[in-house]
């Protein structure tokens, strides 16, 4: 099996391309669900229940809803723009999921900048938000567009020192190698502490998520940048999100808690409980298997505690937001990047 | 948790100090409060229409015209319901009744259901109790008109 992917590169590339695009395509509409359901419960309600076995098929329901309501487009759009931007959320984020190992070495390609590609790709984003509300004639989306595009650029600096302080620690952009690192000198959550704190605000601001879903704002805004959008074309955007959400909970997991490894004691009860012994040296199919498993849980884990937030606090202002990203989280992240660099030179003499 | 004010009254509110400014430990406060209510399960809605709520001792739902021991209709057209509704939308019609007791009955009683605001002023004004609001609420049709109750509709809820 593995010899054969080894030996057929290009057949290989392609299964793969295509199940890591279906997985997190089929994950949205379970974390759709998901979403609705823990929201219902944390505000005392009992969320949709009624399509399917536990309302299971409501996001079915909803995608054969979105896919016939009209497709309306308002005087005076800038149309190609217009139709170019919800494409323009969705591919990026897509495309930085393509280079997370979802298990041991696997992942659809491996470029030589590893994560800084992720990272590039995934700025480009910004782009399809603004571009939506600049091309909408609609001063609501124009408003949010612009926030999302002053947010994301913002946050991006934080993102991207907070990511610097864990690839430090590796010393590489190869995140696979990255794992491996942890693997061997624990998980960066605990030798990065600060680093992943920042890490995981940032990726909150990045995805437009409340707390910081200021491009949104519905109570302000209207719908912000998808005001004016309807039918497949809105659930582009919300496709976006969505898969923005998986990704960076992908990278937070591959960053920080250890990508597709598990701590040895975790590794014991796997032993104890399935009789399977895991080890992390060499590539086997059970081992793929199971590096999957704990990549998958984790970023299971950390997708419901956007959730969670999501559904917890309240919105920033918007020059509350401002402050907390240049003055407090850049700041920390410059110093605690000064701080890891020196230790890391000291400890090297 | 935070549902205490009253313990510290010398903390001005807006002061947050740096604990609070950090934000961190006030959002781990608050999402311990919402898992409590994930783990605490307890639902305030219902599984309509499966599961019906109870309705409240006097609860102001669709009109029912009562009937005397004999079967024929209490009302007796004297209109004051008519006078009294806020919502102008009862109409009668009144014809001589055939019985002794009485000289009037309504020979057309329409209720608009759909301009009606249930506020109870009917049964209240009524002077022979023939009028009274029953529980029922949830009764849906396809038109207008079939929202408009007449006597026989009435007499039958
Ligand atoms: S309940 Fe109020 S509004 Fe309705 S018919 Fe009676 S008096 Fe009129
Ligand atoms: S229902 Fe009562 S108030 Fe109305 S006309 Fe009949 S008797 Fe009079």
């Amino acid at each position: 099996m593995m010899e054969w992917f080894a030996e057929n590169p290009v057949l290989s590339g392609i299964i793969k391309a295509v199940v890591l695009f279906a997985v997190p395509m089929q994950i949205v509409p379970g974390l759709i669900y998901f979403e609705r359901r823990i929201c219902a419960w944390i505000q005392d309600r009992k969320g949709p229940n009624r399509v399917g076995p536990i309302g299971a098929l409501q996001p079915l329901a909803d995608v054969v809803k979105l896919l016939m309501k009209e497709d309306i487009a308002p005087k005076g759009v800038d149309r190609a723009i217009y139709v170019l931007a919800p494409a323009l959320v969705f591919i990026p984020s897509m495309l930085a999921f393509a280079i997370v190992p979802v298990g041991m070495d696997l992942q659809v390609f491996n470029p030589n900048s590893g994560v800084i590609f992720a990272i590039t790709i995934g700025s480009f984003a910004v782009y399809g938000l603004s571009f939506g509300g600049w091309a909408s004639n609609n001063k609501y989306s124009l408003l949010g567009g612009l926030r999302s595009s002053a947010q994301m650029i913002s946050y991006e600096a934080a993102l991207f020192l907070a990511l610097m302080s864990a690839l430090m620690m590796a010393g590489t952009v190869d995140l696979n190698v990255v794992v491996r690192d942890q693997i061997a000198h624990g998980w960066n959550i605990w030798r990065q502490p600060v680093g992943a704190v920042l890490f995981l605000v940032a990726s909150f601001a990045e995805t437009n998520r409340l707390p910081f879903d200021l491009a949104e704002c519905e109570s302000e805004l209207i719908g912000g940048y998808h005001t004016e959008y309807t039918s497949m074309k809105f659930a582009m955007f919300f496709l976006g999100e969505y898969i923005a959400m998986i990704t960076m909970s992908a990278l937070m997991v591959t960053l920080f808690l250890g990508g597709w490894s598990m701590p040895t004691f975790l590794l014991t009860i796997v032993h104890d409980w399935f009789g399977v012994a895991i080890s992390f040296d060499q590539v086997t199919l059970g081992t793929m298997f199971w590096s999957i498993v704990f990549f998958s849980a984790k970023t299971s884990a950390l997708l419901f505690l956007f959730i969670w937030v999501r559904w917890t606090l309240p919105r920033f202002r918007y020059d509350q937001l401002m402050r907390l990203g240049w003055k407090v989280m850049i700041p920390v992240a410059l110093a605690n990047l000064a701080i890891t660099a020196t230790v890391i030179v000291l400890m090297e003499d | 948790m935070g549902h205490d004010a009253h313990a510290e009254p010398e903390k001005k509110p807006g002061k947050l100090g740096l604990l609070g400014k950090a934000y961190l430990p006030a959002i781990a406060q608050g999402l311990l409060h919402t898992l409590g209510h994930i783990v605490k399960w307890d639902h305030n809605t219902l599984n309509y229409p499966d599961e019906k709520r109870a309705p409240f001792p006097g609860y102001r739902g669709e009109h029912r015209l009562t009937r005397d021991e004999q079967g024929r209709e209490k009302c007796v057209a004297c209109f004051m319901c008519s006078t009294v509704c806020p919502a102008h939308c009862i109409e009668i019609v009144a014809e001589e009744a055939p019985w002794p007791d009485r000289e009037k009955r309504p020979k057309i009683f329409n209720i608009d259901m759909m301009r009606c605001i249930y506020c109870g002023m009917c049964e209240w004004a009524c002077p022979c109790e023939a009028i009274e609001l029953t529980e029922v609420f949830n009764i849906p049709v396809r038109t207008r008109a079939e929202k408009i109750y007449d006597k026989e509709r009435l007499l039958s809820n």
